[in-house]
């Protein structure tokens, strides 16, 4: 089914996808609409134009494609499923995540990821082909960000990244370029490393284009937690 | 413009709209495109306040103060016009056009003058042209209860009201006014209730404020504007951002760019990685007028004669994105506002915290 969007209010949008029994929904026009695919189960939404604020917030399953950009809070306690932003994507995407992969071809805003979190087999993952602004991954408990920089401007991350980092992985491509906090460690990512991280080069790859293998291959700085770090195990063991 | 109206009394828990574009080839548009623009993000408005503002607008007048006045009632009208015969010479006045909307209710009695100050009263007075119009604005905002300059630039003027934007802008039939930048705001008032005179765009001369966010250094910036003779007599934290532009631009000759390392300025440790000759200069600025630093969330859009620029505060806690398409630079709190009316764009960009985004007509 599609759905023409423009003069549509967010409610009105949202009802129509709601009520839509198809498996697969294309929403055109697009303009700013809030909250798409919000808690969407099972489904695939592929959305033209300019996704709103909140799109795949509590996302539980099925793929959501944008083609074109997305606003600020983007996939924001996103529990499961896919998310494809063509274009870039605003402030504080994939804040507390607790599943899902979200992939972001061009730059990504201030706060991505803050505070995504994992348990057991629940591994949220966003990877983000452009740069990332400031404040990355701020206390991150669980979960894989990766930054890849393909445009190699050489400053992937902005300031404050990894801020109370506790858990997790934080992936960049070359090396972080910024001052990080003494709560993480960054060291060159190794071979087991990469395999964790493989699979979603590969999807990304998949869908946005390149060859996931050889950038896989290619100098990664990876931040985890630093093993002294008091924050680790304040609550739970992660 | 009753006493419950008046902002300070209620607190309402609750985000803003900013937008805002300029020709900068000078070419002018009418007010549809800004009204277009900033109804896109109708939910971060609440109808508690619009408004908007336009640089170009009164080319016969150009070299007039534009005052645009609300009043309560006529006693002080009367009051207010007396006041401004003996000081000004009033070229034209005439009630601003409305137009009757139906999402636009209550409203004071609006009124415009163009006027230039009496040679006589400002040689008397000592002070230049801008000045003299700026206290005389202030007298009346702060002495006269219930009468209020809304709006006081030459070749540009504020238009605002209490309901949702695309409505003051019908209200105001923004359609019949031509400029080459616009500025709009949609209120959703988070700490004091919604009037008149609180919605944005706060104005002094040729500036004009459009914020999303709150100060929370309001009461320390209030306390320092008011030693230079800034009163803050609207309790809504916004009109200080406009008191310390002029203040540190007009009254201090700060760069724009100057004055916005004051307000959002670099954290120390930033200040302590700069290269020599940079850090001197920030550090100068930060410390000289510390009491102007502005924390909390912002983004801003100040327009000016010429020129629009568009600032967040130090930690980005407010949307902003910039777009370019040919000679048109559009800001706004989000991408759909801009595409709205731009649907194709050379480029669109997230700037900094606290990078300065200034877009000016080319001379």
């Amino acid at each position: 089914m599609e759905i023409y969007a423009k003069g549509m209010g967010f409610e009105q949008l949202n009802e129509a996808v709601r009520r839509c029994k198809e498996q697969e929904i294309v929403i055109r026009g697009c303009g700013g609409q809030r909250f798409i695919a919000c808690a969407g189960e099972g489904r695939r939404i592929d959305v033209y134009g300019v996704a709103g604020n909140g799109a795949g917030a509590y996302m539980e399953s099925g793929v959501l494609n944008i083609f074109g950009n997305a606003q600020d809070a983007l996939a924001d306690t996103m529990n499961g499923g896919e998310i494809y932003v063509f274009g870039r994507c605003g402030d504080a995407a994939g804040y507390a995540m607790r599943g899902g992969e979200v992939f972001v071809r061009g730059d990504a805003g201030y706060r991505v990821g803050v505070h995504m979190k994992e348990y057991g087999k629940h591994i949220p993952a966003l990877i983000v082909g452009g740069r990332a602004g400031c404040f990355l991954g701020e206390y991150l408990a669980g979960g894989i960000i990766a930054v890849l920089d393909l445009q190699n401007t050489g400053a992937p991350l902005g300031e404050e990244a990894a801020r109370g980092m506790h858990g997790g992985r934080i992936y960049v491509r070359g090396e972080a370029g910024v001052p990080l906090p003494d709560c993480v460690t960054a060291r060159e990512a190794d071979g087991e490393d990469m395999c964790l991280l493989l699979p979603y080069l590969e999807k990304f790859c998949a869908a946005f284009g390149g060859d996931a293998k050889k950038l896989a291959a290619e100098k990664f700085t990876l931040i985890t937690p630093a093993p002294s770090n008091g924050v680790k195990r304040l609550y739970v063991s992660n | 413009m009753e006493e419950k109206f008046f902002e300070g009394r209620v607190r309402i828990p609750s985000g803003c709209a900013i937008s805002g574009f300029i020709h900068r080839d000078g070419g002018m548009s009418d007010g549809g495109a800004i009204i277009a623009s900033i109804a896109t993000m109708r939910e971060r408005s609440n109808g508690l306040g619009g408004g908007f503002a336009g640089y170009g607008i009164y080319p016969e007048y150009k070299d007039y103060y534009a005052l645009h006045l609300f009043y309560s009632d006529k006693v002080v009208k009367r009051e207010c016009e007396s006041f401004l015969e003996e000081r000004f010479d009033i070229i034209n006045l005439s009630k601003i056009p409305v137009r009757k909307t139906p999402g636009v209710v209550d409203a004071p009695l609006i009124w415009r003058y163009f006027v230039s100050p009496l040679p006589t009263r400002l040689a008397e007075s000592q002070l230049d042209e801008d000045e003299f119009v700026s206290r005389c604005s202030f007298f009346i905002n702060t002495n006269m209860k219930g009468a209020y300059v809304f709006s006081c630039g030459k070749n540009m003027g504020a238009f605002k009201a209490v309901g949702y934007p695309e409505d003051v802008g019908e209200f105001y039939r923004l359609d019949e006014y031509k400029a080459y930048s616009w500025i709009a705001h949609g209120r959703y008032p988070t700490n004091t209730p919604g009037w008149w005179g609180g919605a944005h765009p706060f104005c002094l001369l040729d500036m004009a404020i459009v914020h999303n966010g709150e100060i929370s250094s309001y009461d320390a910036n209030r306390r320092n504007m008011e030693m230079h003779g800034y009163k803050c007599n609207l309790q809504t934290d916004t009109e200080v951002i406009t008191y310390i532009f002029d203040y540190l631009v007009r009254k201090r000759g700060l760069t724009l760019k100057e004055a916005c390392a004051v307000i959002a300025a670099p954290f120390w440790h930033k200040i302590e990685r700069m290269p020599e000759k940079e850090r001197e200069r920030a550090e100068f600025l930060r410390r000289n007028f510390s009491g102007l630093l502005v924390t909390g969330p912002f983004s801003v859009i100040l327009g000016y004669k010429g020129g629009l620029l568009a600032i967040n505060d130090r930690l980005k806690l407010r949307s902003m994105v910039v777009g370019e398409y040919k000679n048109t630079t559009y800001m706004a709190s989000e991408e759909c506002a801009i595409r709205a009316i731009a649907p194709v764009l050379d480029r669109l960009y997230a700037p900094e915290g606290g990078e300065a985004v200034i877009a000016e007509v080319m001379r």
